[in-house]
């Protein structure tokens, strides 16, 4: 691939055919980080977490309210659908602020990050917030300081249901006293769950020396983290302010000094945990694991280590800006090589392929169950750890099936609008179509068959 | 659907034999089948096999106990679950063991080292990049496919160099086979995609008669029509996912095990006569706290519960040398503390159900432990 086609399709998201090939691919990267739009129409139009939130509640105080299980179950139904409904809009703008960006780059990075501080929607509530986490945590503070980015994220509603933060409380605190004092059974306590996957998967990364004690006095330190309006001690304790937005709930915070990785922390209340944040957000460990995650995702699946070094020497240099981070990346000649390393996820081969077809939006298409049906359900990974971001985890017998069907179908709706021989160089552009896939395609029996190839062709797959 | 005479009509239309690697219509190398599986997220063993005759298991746990009266009672020691009704006949019957307090070597509480550890059969996270299941896939004789995932992508426990097909149940509607075709010659040069296309093809054919549904019964099924064809794999793994539970652990542990339940019951029906041939393992990456924790659940432990089902095992027994739960015999105080190795358990379990040398077996799966002893008499001869 030219340094043009690497620009648009592997730090891109896949060339369009109604935008020209930049120039200059790396100057065209830079200009990226001014023209990113944080909140698109696409995703602007959707509710945030409070109108969300609101809903959610009035909707469970109906099936509270309804007198038996026979009321219950249509607004039960009624509940599952509007959860279902949301995250699909929410999935469908996503998509759309993807394909119609003029920072193709950025958008990458939202995913990137969306996918490093993974929520997963196997309840109701994370389901609900799932969008709503992708547009206020990680939207706003791709291109800022890597502990803002923490901080939103680990406060949002989406991050606290989905890790059980909402329901530990501090096993000393005024409110367990108070519980136990009535009955000593009852006496309520932590939940380590968020602890220690900031630890283990938002920051240091597993492994780089905590120990389960580190675990536990942090989830000590996180206890009083709450929302407004949902979650344990929210009943009877009414803070003012929007529905689901982050409060600390001084009540349900274990008092205490803090020891974690050898450090003390004896902040009382809000402060302690920040403190906590702040310096795992500048630990050597955390710039590695970053730096990791990053070069594998934009360069191999195997990440060179000496670019690793650079870049998270970069992240170390800046006190975790962003932008800097990515500069070294692009100025990483690593991330130049000309053959392509990555196998694309069912994620990036849908939006590249809607990419090269030149569409604007989803249309009617509902993309959720479509990438369900290619095997990447979006924002339900199915653990915190997010999806793979390996070949070996996308690249097997039913995946490759399931992407044939899929461009069967996708092509099937474009017909002969488009000439299959005429976008290849447009999506591959500088030689990097093949000739078997150009023979192949000019072969084809109609143009729907011709596009279906060229997108399952085995370099349209790759990155 | 893709069918046989779909595929032969390819095969006249210039696709050629590449197509049909694993169909070769001859008669796989082995009768007997051996299936794993996994537990992704750290299943209760002490919620699953319960220690009722021992005193401390209901201090511990609390509103979380298991009530006596409603588990079936396995021995003087444990019972099990209520949602795990089938299973209980198949240990009444003499098909089912049950292994407490085992643990593979890992020993912190990540579930993705846990996993990989699991998975790869390694001392430690990431020692080995292949997986266990695949290098037994290798020792079987032949060259056909040697295992089936019953997921659409492969996990890694069957990753490595023995050929492994895939399948997942899919709501699109099949590709039409001139586009088949076709793909089969774009990808005829690349490394990759090759024969990925042609195992996707040939388990494509496997499944057709097979429901397309994700259900318990239905993945069970699905399972089973692999596992029962003359010519087909020997191998299987299925992944389960849900046991991470933190919080509401009474009706999310009931609702995963009867799910379990309900898929090995499914594999029993559709299996047939292969049945009494058939040896499989369940197992989890580390068991949960020996103490409920704040949320009505459990946190990341140590040791577990396996389960070895099928009309080959040696079963109605519950094997274990049980550590106790008293607070000084618990591993750093809060787990379960393991003391029979899961690999020993993998070893034995897999060699003799598949009918191989149990110490050549230990020797591949398991490299990094020599002097590992596989446990012994889990088949029927």
């Amino acid at each position: 691939m030219s340094i043009s086609a690497i620009a648009l399709n592997r730090f891109g998201l896949g060339a369009r055919p109604d935008e020209d090939a930049p120039g200059n691919g790396k100057a065209w990267l830079e200009h990226q980080l001014a023209d990113y739009d944080p909140a698109p129409a696409a995703w602007a139009a959707l509710p945030g977490s409070t109108a969300l939130a609101d809903a959610f509640n009035r909707q469970q105080a109906a099936i509270r309210a309804a007198p038996d299980e026979n009321a219950k179950q249509p607004v039960r139904m009624a509940l599952n659908l509007a959860t279902r409904d949301a995250y699909r809009a929410a999935v469908n703008a996503r998509a759309t602020a993807a394909l119609a960006t003029q920072a193709p780059f950025v958008e990458r990075l939202v995913h990137f990050w969306s996918n490093h501080f993974a929520v997963s929607g196997e309840k109701p509530e994370v389901t609900t917030f799932a969008g709503s986490f992708e547009a206020e945590a990680i939207r706003p503070h791709v291109l800022g300081r890597f502990e803002d980015l923490l901080t939103a994220v680990e406060r949002h509603p989406a991050m606290q249901f989905y890790l059980d933060q909402t329901r530990s409380i501090g096993p000393n605190s005024p409110l367990a006293t108070r519980v136990a004092a009535r009955n000593p059974a009852k006496r309520p306590g932590l939940n380590e769950n968020l602890a220690r996957e900031i630890m283990e998967l938002h920051t240091l990364g597993v492994r780089t020396g905590y120990s389960q004690a580190d675990v536990t006095e942090f989830a000590r330190a996180l206890t009083g983290w709450g929302l407004i309006g949902m979650g344990a001690g929210s009943a009877g304790h009414g803070v003012a302010g929007p529905t689901a937005s982050f409060v600390f709930r001084p009540q349900l915070h274990e008092p205490g000094t803090r020891r974690i990785i050898g450090r003390a922390y004896p902040q009382s209340g809000e402060d302690q945990p920040l403190a906590v944040l702040h310096d795992l957000a500048a630990s050597p460990a955390t710039a590695n694991h970053l730096a990791t995650k990053l070069v594998r995702h934009f360069v191999a699946d195997d990440p060179p280590p000496a670019m690793v070094k650079r870049v998270a020497a970069a992240f170390t240099d800046s006190r975790g800006d962003l932008p800097a981070v990515y500069r070294a990346m692009v100025a990483s000649p690593e991330a130049w090589h000309p053959q392509p390393a990555k196998f694309k996820t069912p994620w990036e081969w849908m939006i590249s392929s809607m990419r090269g077809l030149g569409l604007n939006d989803p249309g009617n298409m509902q993309m959720a169950p479509l990438l369900l049906q290619l095997g990447q359900q979006i924002w339900r990974p199915g653990s915190p750890a997010g999806f793979d971001d390996v070949a070996a985890s996308w690249a097997a017998p039913d995946a490759l099936l399931r992407r044939v069907e899929m461009a069967q179908r996708l092509c099937a709706r474009i017909g002969d609008r488009v000439d299959p021989r005429t976008l290849g160089d447009l999506i591959l552009p500088d030689g990097a179509l093949t000739d078997a896939t150009r023979q192949a395609v000019s072969r084809a029996e109609s143009a729907a068959v011709g596009l279906a190839l060229l997108l399952v062709s085995p370099e349209f797959q790759r990155r | 659907m893709f069918h046989r005479r779909d595929i032969l009509a390819l095969g006249a239309a210039g696709i050629g034999a590449s197509l049909l690697p694993g169909i070769a219509f001859a008669r796989a190398a082995t009768e007997r089948r051996f299936v794993f599986i996994i537990q992704r997220g750290a299943a209760d063993g002490l919620n699953i096999v319960i220690p009722h005759g021992d005193n401390d298991y209901a201090k511990l746990r609390g509103a979380l106990a298991i009530d006596p009266t409603e588990a079936t009672k396995l021995d003087g020691q444990f019972s099990l679950h209520p949602s795990l009704a089938r299973t209980a006949e198949f240990y009444r019957g003499g098909e089912a063991l049950f292994v407490h307090a085992i643990a593979s070597p890992y020993r912190e509480r990540s579930h993705f080292d846990g996993q990989n550890v699991l998975e790869t059969g390694g001392e430690g996270p990431y020692a080995l990049k292949d997986g266990w299941l695949n290098r037994l896939g290798a020792m079987l004789p032949g060259d056909d496919d040697k295992a089936v995932a019953l997921a659409a992508t492969i996990p890694l426990a069957l990753r490595g160099t023995a050929r492994v097909v895939s399948y997942a149940p899919s709501g699109l509607p099949g590709a039409n086979d001139d586009l088949l075709a076709r793909v089969d010659q774009l990808y005829a040069d690349d490394a990759l995609l090759h024969p990925l296309w042609a195992a996707a093809i040939s388990a494509q054919n496997m499944a057709r008669q097979s429901g397309g549904r994700q259900d318990p019964a239905s993945l069970g099924r699905l399972a089973a029509s692999f596992l029962a064809r003359p010519d087909g794999p020997r191998l299987a793994m299925i992944e389960t996912n849900g046991w991470d539970t933190h919080s509401a652990q009474p009706s999310r542990l009931a609702a995963q095990l009867k799910a379990l339940d309900t898929l090995v019951g499914a594999m029993r029906d559709a299996l047939g006569p292969a049945w009494a041939q058939t040896s499989i393992l369940v197992a989890t990456e580390f068991g949960r706290t020996a103490a409920a924790n704040g949320t009505n659940g459990t946190d990341h432990g140590t040791a577990s519960a396996a389960m070895l089902i099928g009309g080959a095992v040696r079963g109605g027994r519950v094997l274990a040398d049980w550590p106790g739960l008293g607070q000084s015999a618990l591993y750093e105080g809060r787990d379960l503390k393991p003391t029979i190795a899961l690999d020993a358990l993998v070893a034995g379990a897999a060699a003799e159900g598949l009918g191989l040398d149990p110490a050549q077996v230990a020797r591949t799966l398991f490299p990094a432990t020599p002097k590992l002893r596989p446990v012994q008499e889990l088949a029927r001869s």
